[in-house]
């Protein structure tokens, strides 16, 4: 260990060199680099670091406590599993960017200012959309286009909200933030445009299942829990994210249930997970902030879990269409049993890691007598098992046999998958060693009689329900489709309306610009002319122009002094 | 023991080598000394700074002789800044120098040459840190009569011109200055800067004393080259040896703008100037025009080299202007600027005089396709075009800041958008490079060109760095710059 040296700088140092390194030995260094830098993570003391000043401002760009441990230590996990999973691949960019990635994820957590969480922040924009390009069609460059603007945007809006609040405060530390200034509420914007709140979470759909088959497991990793740590640190126990988070496990149920790709089935059950987080962070007690900590450190594991194993299925077979798959648990065995593992811990079924992690959450909700937000946690449960528990796992392996016969998943990926299978059960079987890291004292039993059997109820009737409608064949098919979300209107409808009308500003533009180009030539014209850069007045003559300047400027000098004094 | 002597051996280090490098035949041994000699002074340069670090004042007799009959050397804060740019951004070029002559002059010339470089710097050494109104004038006429010898040594023949010129400009300036200077001492009998400050205020209504602040202030304006004095600064510049104009660039108008403000706050007074004389009513006018016109004009250059001095007419502008807005914020801005653009500017030239070394033009359009012929230059230049701009990280963000704050300050809008909108066409003008660089395809006679020796390309790489460094570390500039500025302005209160 070395005092003081931000574990995000050895990440963010380390992957620009990967590139250099030569392909035998670049899979040890790429495994080895996270190691190293989450062993200086675990061996530092807590406190503030690496201060610098800067423009009178005092940055303290390494802050290690409770919180921002928890979340380091989990990125250092996923940047692990996720280079093992893609170890497989020769192109470089995957490790690259993934540990750039992961490092400004890092950095961002370990941020003790608002500065440098800006720049980790655009930092994890700029680095993550080559996992989304690494994929190299052109529906992924469009997606990851849009996903950047929205991201660089998010920085921006973050940026600003600073600036505000700093001339307001004058003090940029990350700390506890409210609502009332209008620097607050930009920055909870920017926060919640990274955590995919309804309305703003369109990008996470849209781009994630355009990235690389070991390019989404990172983003599903680091973008989204970074901002459910910002909210953590500087909005806990804002009344509003409650309900923002309530909404955010219901509605993409809907979604996920008629949604064809599998991995967008993945994503979106991404976005009702982070829903459970912010409402923990929206109720702000130590028990339901450590079940944000806690759920997020799960949630991590078993959905890198799940997208491990689609993006396996999609390796092998080609495709993540639920309509084209099917019967694959013959060819994949080792995967199925994965995604069986990953889709029980995301359920939150009883020794699984979602469990433990889940059950703090809703217990958090029901102590606070929220009936309303408890009856909606318990309808987004049922909803989970059903979209990523049963549907995920059925419609891959099971179900009509698709007839595809592929090979069982590389051993890299196998390897990954194992690793991350094993610490979701083993989180759900020991949840102390999960606990003991919480940033506040945990005094909490996950395995209660009532616990158990309340959960265990929940998805006997939820797996019914399914059963019931496959049988009665009144499930929604899988269909090859397009399903419209929200971003229809700014991605179908918006341009349909504002086309036309750009067009005309276009056509109005372009003769200004001719306009501007006209005076400017004659503009130009007369400054050469004038100011002579290509001189061809003689040299006599511009001297004595200059002197005669000169003693034109002082005559005026000194009648202005003399009148004016 | 050395310590007590610094502020006299800054000087003397470069002073008397001077003369010991115009009798060393062999050039290459020059250079050496030339080098022992600088980098000494940047050791002093900076010994001196940490002395006068917070605020205190150094005051050496030399010869023992007390102020006000003996001439006496003053280092405060301010100076000392301004002798860290001198000695480190000429050391700089310096280091650059020896293989950058090789292709412009045989190598028995070397020496002379190096003899007169180093002259300059002592002369703009002395400037910077004497106490004695009189003093500045000699040392003034010494570093500009070394100036027109350097402009002259260029390999074009409108070198000889260009220096002719500036020489008639550079005299005229400087005479103005010995006649302002005279008239002060006509009516107050002293020439020490300090005795001057104190007996002038009581003379304030005095004709000659009114007159003579017209003449320094029309001289010193020549020498910084405001507008519409400017004229003589695009050509010296252009046609000047290539590593030359890096040091002219760096070095000849700051320390004309540090004159510039010791004399106005220091020796006749922020009272005296700003109330009742209203220099800031013609200092503000003029300084937008020249920023606009000169950023305009860069614009339309095809020559780098004469864009980049077309540049310096806009970016010594802004310097002017934070002066004139006479506040903290754009004091500080001035003196920042005037350190930030200094070792941008140096470095700029000196990534061109690379370029040209190389290509033997600064044509926009022989310099086609450079970013992929020599990257390492390129991307050095790229930096420091982005400092030129001002964005965020670089040093020139920094100075532009307290600019558009200072506007800000007194409620002036307009100024503050006219400043941002000057900041976008130093965009256009570094854009307009890149875009040559980057996205145009190589020339066909350039197509074997590779990147310049190590020996030229760490010193523009220095540049490079500190651009970024002083972008974020703004303790030795912006952070003296603002307790100069208190302290200037303090005075007056």
């Amino acid at each position: 260990m070395i005092d003081g040296l931000n574990p995000a700088l050895i990440l963010i140092v380390g992957a620009l060199l990967v590139p250099l390194i030569p392909q035998p030995s670049r899979r040890v260094y790429v495994v080895l680099l996270p190691l190293v830098s989450m062993l200086q993570l675990i061996l530092h003391p807590s406190g503030t670091f690496g201060e610098i000043s800067f423009f009178n401002m005092t940055l303290q760009t390494f802050r290690l406590d409770g919180l921002s441990f928890v979340f380091g230590l989990i990125f250092h996990i996923a940047a692990v599993l996720g280079v093992i999973y893609a170890i497989h691949d020769d192109d470089p960019i995957h490790p690259t960017a993934g540990l750039l990635y992961a490092g400004a994820a890092i950095g961002a957590a370990l941020a003790g200012d608002l500065v440098t969480l800006f720049v980790y922040w655009e930092l994890t924009a700029v680095s993550s959309v080559f996992l989304i390009w690494a994929r190299r069609t052109e529906s992924a460059f469009k997606a990851g286009m849009r996903y950047l603007i929205v991201q660089v945007g998010s920085g921006v809006v973050l940026l600003a909200g600073v600036i505000i609040l700093f001339s307001e405060t004058g003090s940029v530390a990350f700390n506890e933030m409210n609502l009332d200034s209008i620097g607050g509420k930009l920055i909870f914007l920017a926060f919640g445009i990274k955590c995919a709140f309804p309305f703003l979470h369109n990008w996470l759909q849209d781009a994630y299942p355009e990235a690389t088959a070991s390019g989404t497991v990172l983003l599903s990793a680091f973008t989204t829990k970074l901002a459910v740590y910002a909210l953590a640190r500087g909005y806990a126990g804002t009344e509003i994210l409650i309900w923002i988070g309530a909404i955010m496990t219901a509605f993409p149920i809907f979604f996920a249930v008629i949604e064809n790709d599998l991995r967008r089935v993945l994503a979106y059950s991404l976005n009702n997970q982070l829903g459970f987080m912010v409402v923990a962070i929206g109720i702000g007690t130590p028990l339901a902030l450590n079940g944000a900590a806690a759920h997020a450190f799960c949630h991590i594991l078993y959905k890198a879990l799940l997208f491990m194993s689609m993006g396996a299925v999609l390796l092998r077979a080609g495709t993540c269409k639920g309509s084209e798959l099917g019967g694959l648990y013959k060819s994949m065995p080792f995967t199925t049993v994965c995604c069986i593992i990953g889709a029980a811990s995301i359920s939150a079924f009883p020794l699984f890691s979602g469990f433990v992690s889940k059950s703090m959450i809703v217990s958090a909700v029901a102590y606070e007598h929220l009936t309303l937000i408890w009856l909606m946690l318990i309808f987004a449960s049922a909803g989970v098992f059903h979209h990523s528990g049963i549907k995920i796992p059925y419609f891959a392996f099971f179900a009509h046999d698709s007839g595809i016969r592929c090979e069982e998943a590389p051993l890299s990926m196998r390897v990954a998958m194992g690793i991350t299978a094993a610490l979701c059960i083993g989180i759900g079987v020991f949840p102390g060693a999960l606990y003991a890291i919480m940033p506040y004292p945990v005094d909490y039993v996950p395995y209660t009689v009532a616990h158990v059997i309340t959960q265990l109820q929940l998805l006997m009737y939820s797996a019914l329900a399914f059963t019931v409608m496959m049988l009665w064949k009144i499930y929604p098919p899988e269909l090859k489709s397009t399903n419209l979300d929200t971003d229809w209107f700014y991605r179908a409808a918006a341009p349909a309306i504002i086309k036309p009308i750009s067009a005309q500003v276009a056509r109005l533009t372009i003769s200004t610009q001719q306009l501007i180009a006209g005076t400017a030539t004659i503009g130009l014209a007369a400054f050469h002319h004038l100011l002579g850069p290509q001189a061809k007045l003689s040299r006599a003559v511009d001297s004595n122009a200059m002197v005669a300047l000169v003693t034109l400027t002082l005559s005026i000098f000194l009648l202005l002094y003399l009148v004016l004094s | 023991m050395i310590s007590t002597q610094l502020p006299a051996i800054v000087l003397l280090l470069t002073l008397l080598s001077a003369p010991i490098c115009s009798m060393i035949r062999n050039g290459d041994h020059a250079w050496k000394l030339a080098m022992f000699a600088v980098w000494l002074s940047v050791a002093a340069a900076f010994a001196l700074m940490s002395q006068v670090w917070g605020g205190t004042t150094l005051s050496y007799h030399m010869g023992g002789w007390p102020p006000p009959w003996g001439i006496e050397v003053r280092v405060d804060e301010l100076s000392a800044l301004v002798l860290i740019l001198i000695t480190l951004f000429g050391a700089l070029v310096i280091s650059a120098l020896r293989e950058s002559l090789r292709t412009v002059m045989r190598s028995h010339r070397h020496s002379l040459y190096y003899a007169t470089f180093l002259l300059c710097m002592a002369a703009l050494i002395g400037i910077t840190i004497t106490g004695d109104a009189f003093n500045v004038f000699v040392f003034l006429e010494i570093s500009s009569l070394s100036t027109y010898a350097l402009i002259a040594r260029g390999r074009d023949r409108r070198a000889l011109v260009a220096a002719f010129r500036y020489l008639i400009m550079g005299t005229i300036g400087a005479t103005f200055i010995l006649i302002a200077i005279g008239f002060m001492y006509m009516v107050t009998g002293t020439l020490n800067m300090a005795d001057l400050a104190q007996r002038l205020p009581e003379h304030a209504d005095n004709k000659v004393i009114q007159a003579s602040f017209a003449f320094f202030t029309v001289g010193i304006a020549l020498k910084v080259a405001v507008f519409p004095l400017h004229y003589w600064l695009p050509n010296a510049y252009t046609y000047a040896p290539k590593a030359t104009t890096a040091f002219l660039a760096a070095t000849a108008t700051k320390v004309a703008l540090y004159v510039m403000i010791r004399f106005i706050f220091d020796v006749y007074g922020v009272e005296f100037s700003f109330s009742q004389m209203r220099l800031d009513m013609l200092l503000i006018p003029l300084s937008i025009a020249g920023i606009l016109l000169g950023s305009m004009t860069a614009i339309f250059q095809s020559d780098v080299k004469r864009l980049l001095a077309w540049s310096s007419v806009a970016q010594l502008g802004y310097m002017v202007l934070g002066v004139a807005l006479l506040n903290t914020s754009g004091l500080t801005s001035a003196v920042t600027h005037m350190f930030n653009h200094a070792m941008m500017k140096a470095g700029l030239f000196l990534a061109l005089a690379a370029m040209i070394y190389r290509v033997g033009s600064s044509n926009l359009r022989d310099l086609a396709g450079i970013g992929r012929t020599m990257p390492l230059t390129t991307a050095a230049f790229v930096i420091l075009g982005a400092g030129l701009v001002g964005v965020p990280l670089t040093a020139g963000f920094i100075s532009k800041w307290y600019l558009v704050s200072a506007a800000l300050d007194k409620g002036w809008l307009p100024l503050a958008a006219l400043l941002i909108i000057s900041s976008l066409m130093a965009l256009a003008y570094i854009a307009k490079i890149v875009d040559a660089a980057y996205f145009q395809p190589v020339p066909d006679q350039h197509q074997n060109v590779r990147d310049v020796p190590v020996s030229i390309l760490t010193p523009v790489w220095v540049f490079a760095l500190l651009t970024i460094y002083f972008g974020i570390d703004t303790r030795m500039t912006a952070g003296v710059a603002e307790r100069v500025a208190q302290a200037l302005l303090s005075v007056a209160s």
